[in-house]
């Protein structure tokens, strides 16, 4: 016998909302046997996964910090993921909007005004997009498979990136460290709520869940993108070009991942370094699937997903657990997530193997 | 009613009254901490404590900590040295730890900044060189002078006259450790090169392992290395030729083709910062230690190094630590045949901080 995936006739609109609770669920009890099974309090170990890090103000801004690269870049590729337009590159994209944004503010270093900061803004904004451009540019002029491109030329930025901080940006009485000049504060982010570092950044990612809700459900393009990623074949009848729908979603991607790398060096980081992302690119791809390629899906995917990494720092804090074991926990709670949705849109059948033989 | 629920459940499966309790002691918002007696003291490491290099030896230092001491330690491993850093410092400093290690040079920065925020903690950041406010102090260990004795060994040892090193970033403490190494070789052997590929991280045991095939693909027959895991020393082994350990004794990864390793020894530093916090008397200092403190020690030599090239190893090894000899002692040259120093004098500890370039002998152009 061999199971296979059969698609749901009609799935119940009751179990779609009640399936992250579901999942949350079987994550608990997953959660509890695995750090039962390590001789830890299950409880303990609960509590200083979802609880501690949130018993703070500073907590509570931390997760801000840390969610919010990941909500901007996850709303703005899931619009792409709807358009069937797979940008895998936005830690590329968000590593040249950090050059670009890093750029303009060592360029200003001497200049103290208001103006430095949305100028490093477009920088980011302009470097990602044209990132991205250039892998829409292959698959519309000659069908290059965006998700080869696009993550190929992630290594390309993070190269790039390297390059500088070891050459022209690095800080000139820095000891030839690969590390840029701290900004000033012209060039920081604002901080929004006094002795955290949650920064401008957090008002921005709100803001995009805002705007590409309106833009997908009100506008025409939103339409358009959502046709041709469901029936490509009558967008096209319809008119609509698929080139466009490239364009847009790529260069969308792009220019908010741009944003966020941005965001990240003229905030927390406060500088150019040799790294500046731990994979918030990559991540922000769970996030978006996560939250259902729904805006505010998103949003609370991206808070889910952070709070999980304070988490695990707090849990190797307080309970001593190695960090092997916050990954494994992590990859449980995705599991459970996305295997719950499948479940509710397909179910499980099995063939026998003989008609897959003459089939 | 509910007792006998209860235990009806607990009787069907124990796990699900371990979850009941579980769940019970969550919604009560119960949290049981450790108990605050002692002191504490916090690590943060860049990788993972199974690195088997650097971070591995850091957490040995950790332990000894706990054995000699009887403090309680606690550690946060491979935390990105971006944005996250600064938060994992910030919460061992208010989780009640008085003294914390921070021990990647990327951490410099976050933790100068969580430092003037607690002034009460005590921080010891590795191989930085910022000390912002007066409860933070710096570390290191002058490991080019273990470069020293394993490039002379190098030197002895190799037939085809190419050496492979793995760099891993080009700063100035790697670069420091490339022309250490290729100084002493060449002492020994003034024919022998030394070819570099920088695989720009600390931590990647698959790309370390790529390295040492290309290089020895490119002739090399000894792969030195400045990353953290065994990788290349498995290549080696594989491959019939030598190579030099990282930062701990990596020769049970290659038990013929391990010639030694370079072994980082934090442990009598860590004991005695820890000793100071405990006795009121710890201060912002720079430390900078090396072979004659034993903050940079060796494993033993592997069977493959015969006993006039061991003896000429340790007549380095004493050399510098006595004094007599110094890694960096002119007359060399630097790559393009230019005279760095002259004969007589050794570079002094600011040239060697911010070294930027690379001695003759060594191949290849620096990258930045």
């Amino acid at each position: 016998m061999i199971p296979y995936l059969e698609k749901r006739a009609e799935h119940s609109r009751t179990m779609v909302y009640i399936s992250p609770f579901i999942a949350l669920a079987l994550t608990l009890l997953g959660g509890i046997m695995l750090f039962s099974l390590l001789g830890k309090s299950p409880a303990q170990a609960m509590y200083a996964f979802f609880v501690a890090p949130l018993t703070s103000l500073y907590g509570w801004a931390e997760l801000g910090v840390k969610a919010s690269p990941l909500v901007l870049i996850g709303v703005a590729l899931s619009i792409g993921f709807r358009a069937g337009v797979w940008n895998i590159g936005a830690e590329g994209q968000l590593t040249l909007g950090a050059i670009c944004g890093s750029c303009v503010a060592l360029w200003l270093y001497q200049v103290d005004s208001v103006f430095v900061l949305p100028l490093m803004m477009v920088g980011g904004v302009l470097g990602g997009m044209f990132w991205a451009s250039i892998p829409a540019f292959l698959k519309t002029r000659f069908n290059a498979n965006e998700i080869l491109t696009s993550l190929m030329l992630t290594y390309v930025a993070l190269l790039l990136l390297s390059l500088l901080v070891h050459g022209p940006l690095r800080d000139p009485d820095g000891f030839n460290f690969p590390e840029s000049r701290i900004f000033h504060d012209a060039a920081s982010l604002p901080i929004m709520v006094n002795g955290t570092r949650l920064h401008l950044g957090a008002v921005f990612a709100l803001i995009a869940v805002g705007g590409i809700w309106l833009l997908l459900s009100k506008s025409l393009i939103g339409f358009q993108i959502k046709v041709i990623g469901q029936a490509p074949a009558a967008g096209r009848h319809a008119g609509f070009s698929v080139n466009r729908t490239i364009w847009f979603t790529l260069l969308l991607g792009g220019g908010m991942a741009g944003l966020a790398g941005m965001f990240e060096v003229s905030g927390p980081i406060g500088q150019l370094l040799p790294i500046i992302s731990p994979g918030y690119g990559f991540t922000a791809i769970i996030v978006a699937f996560v939250g259902r390629l729904h805006p505010v899906g998103s949003l609370f995917a991206g808070l889910l997903i952070a709070l999980s990494y304070l988490g695990g720092e707090n849990a190797q804090i307080t309970l001593n657990l190695p960090i092997a074991v916050t990954g494994v926990f992590q990859g449980m709670l995705l599991f459970f997530l996305l295997a719950c949705d499948v479940l509710i849109r397909y179910r499980i059948r099995f063939k026998p193997v003989s008609r897959f033989r003459h089939g | 009613m509910i007792g006998k629920k209860l235990n009806l459940l607990a009787a069907v499966t124990h796990k699900v009254s371990t979850m009941l309790v579980a769940l019970l002691i969550m919604v009560t918002g119960t949290s049981v901490h450790a108990d605050g007696h002692g002191m504490k003291v916090g690590f943060i490491y860049v990788g993972p404590t199974g690195d088997h290099g650097w971070t591995y030896r850091h957490d040995i230092g950790r332990q000894s900590l706990e054995s000699e001491l009887g403090v309680e330690t606690t550690y946060v491993e491979s935390v990105p040295e971006g944005a996250d850093a600064g938060r994992v410092i910030r919460q061992l400093a208010t989780s009640g730890h008085k003294l914390i290690f921070t021990t990647s040079f990327g951490y410099m920065n976050p933790t100068n900044n969580v430092a003037k925020e607690f002034p009460d903690v005590r921080f010891e950041h590795a191989t930085g060189y910022k000390r912002e406010s007066d409860n933070v102090s710096t570390y290191s260990a002058r490991f080019y002078e273990g470069r020293s004795v394993i490039g002379t060994i190098a030197g002895h040892m190799t037939r085809t006259g190419v050496v492979g090193y793995i760099a891993s970033f080009p700063i100035p403490e790697v670069i420091r450790g490339i022309n250490s190494f290729t100084l002493a070789m060449r002492k020994v052997n003034p024919d022998a090169v030394v070819r570099v590929v920088w695989v720009n991280t600390w931590y990647d045991p698959g790309k370390e392992g790529d390295a040492a095939k290309a290089l020895i693909d490119q002739g090399a027959d000894i792969i030195a290395q400045h990353t953290d895991s065994p990788a290349a020393l498995q290549v080696a082994e594989d491959r019939g030729v030598f190579a030099f350990g990282q930062a701990s004794d990596m020769s049970t990864f290659a038990p013929n083709a391990h010639l030694t390793s370079i072994v980082n020894n934090w442990d009598p530093y860590y004991i005695e910062r820890t000793k100071a916090v405990m006795e009121g008397t710890w201060e912002s200092v720079d430390t900078w230690n090396g072979i004659s403190e034993g903050m940079v020690s060796f494993a033993p030599y592997g069977d493959a190094v015969p006993a006039d090239v061991r003896a000429a190893a340790d007549a380095v090894k004493d050399g510098i630590a006595s004094g007599s000899i110094h890694p960096f002692d002119g007359p060399f040259n630097n790559q393009a045949g230019e005279q760095v120093i002259g004969s007589g004098e050794h570079l002094d500890d600011g040239d060697l901080l911010g070294m930027n370039y690379y001695v003759e002998g060594v191949e290849g152009d620096l990258p930045g």
